[in-house]
């Protein structure tokens, strides 16, 4: 490992200050990998030279922030959650008189996982309305998203081809997603630390592998605030290694099949 | 579970093999639709087939179209593994009768993804 004490602590710092991301010691080979294509650009010799170099230099730490924040997404990532969202969770706010979702997909990357939403709602329940808000920090992935456009490999990563020639256009080398999903999302820039995105209150919040990256106050912060902005019986997704249990007990966790959602407890009365 | 992999590059057909074998399969290889047929014959435990779409002889649409007319077979999974990428034609080969689409390159995970979707691998293989 080529990376300086120096040059880890400068970056966690700052990523931690920037989006309360927490990088521990270890993670150096994440740093260095995801900032290297960043500093062979630059033309730097190597990412402490890099890093040395845009210290001073504030309008390139959000490149920085943005290159180690960017998850991993694929379409329908880790399948469980949409099974369930289809066969159990929209059924039952339909049944609740919910014809019209409000749905928050946070750190939303490049918005596979809030089109993914959207396309089985269309495709399963065609008399159900859904707004999708798709919120991430970094500005890059967000007009990717909007975009709607990915390359092949991107396609290859989890979405099922009769959903491919359904809901997407090949534009020469990528394939573009249909203006009508395009017109279900909204992408907004947005911090989990801030206060929740408007266009709440919302009946399903997904918050997918965030919260591995956060310690455990603020886990509590962000789920506070997420709490804040859903809807009465709504449902939270979280990832599969992530829980609220002896983080925040104001929520109840259910098991769906194979997935874990967790509700809002109502408040106690008396 | 058996898994027929079917590509006339010996390389491709070694690097799906090991995908599969990776999460418990058991390949066996054809480099065209034709000698894919004969094994399917041979074997009839073959539960997924993978297939490339170029090939001399008989092309993996041909080989998707004259399994399909095949009762017997009705439950064999079928996967295009191609660099055909053209929308109209990943449309013929799922209306003919291919289940899945891999668009060539791809990653081990993208196959596993999709054996995951197809039902014939576990969740949990997917660390």
């Amino acid at each position: 490992m080529t990376l300086t004490a120096e040059t880890f602590d400068f970056v966690a710092a700052l990523v931690r200050t920037r989006s309360a991301i927490q990088l521990e010691r270890g993670k150096e080979y994440l740093v260095e990998s995801r900032l290297a294509p960043l500093a062979r650009s630059a033309g730097a010799i190597d990412v402490d030279a890099y890093v040395r170099g845009m210290r001073a230099d504030v309008t390139k730490h959000d490149i920085v922030v943005e290159a180690l924040t960017t998850n991993e997404t694929s379409w329908f990532r880790d399948l469980n959650p949409f099974t369930v969202l289809r066969s159990t969770v929209i059924p039952d706010l339909y049944a609740r008189g919910r014809g019209s979702l409000r749905i928050w997909s946070a750190a939303c990357s490049t918005g596979q996982e809030a089109y993914s939403i959207a396309m089985i709602i269309a495709d399963n329940f065609p008399s159900v309305r859904s707004n999708i808000v798709a919120t991430d920090l970094a500005d890059g992935v967000l007009e990717k998203g909007r975009s709607g456009r990915y390359t092949q490999l991107e396609i290859n990563r989890g979405l099922p081809a009769p959903m491919l020639v359904k809901h997407f256009e090949r534009q020469g080398p990528s394939f573009e997603i249909s203006s009508q999903m395009r017109s279900q999302v909204v992408f907004r820039k947005h911090n989990l630390l801030d206060s929740p995105p408007a266009g709440g209150p919302y009946d399903i919040v997904f918050l997918r592998n965030v919260l591995i990256y956060f310690d455990v106050a603020t886990k509590r912060d962000v789920l506070k605030r997420v709490r804040g902005a859903m809807a009465p019986g709504g449902y939270l997704f979280l990832g599969a290694a992530e829980t609220t249990l002896g983080v925040d007990e104001s929520w109840e966790r259910m098991q769906l099949g194979a997935s874990s959602v967790y509700r809002p407890r109502e408040r106690s009365v008396g | 579970m058996k898994a027929l992999v079917i590509d006339d590059s010996r390389v491709m057909r070694r690097i799906v093999s090991n995908i599969l074998v990776e999460v418990g399969f058991e390949c066996i290889e054809a480099e065209n639709g034709q000698v894919a047929l004969d094994q399917l014959e041979a074997h009839s435990d073959v539960a997924l087939c993978c297939i490339d779409w170029n090939m001399p002889v008989m092309t993996g649409f041909e080989f998707v179209v004259a399994a399909r007319k095949r009762a017997e077979w009705r439950n064999v999974t079928l996967m295009m593994v191609t660099t055909e990428g053209e929308q109209d034609q990943i449309v013929r080969a799922l209306a003919a009768g291919a289940h899945e689409y891999v668009l060539k390159p791809f990653t081990p995970e993208v196959i596993v993804n999709k054996l995951q979707f197809l039902g014939l691998v576990d969740l949990k293989e997917m660390a």
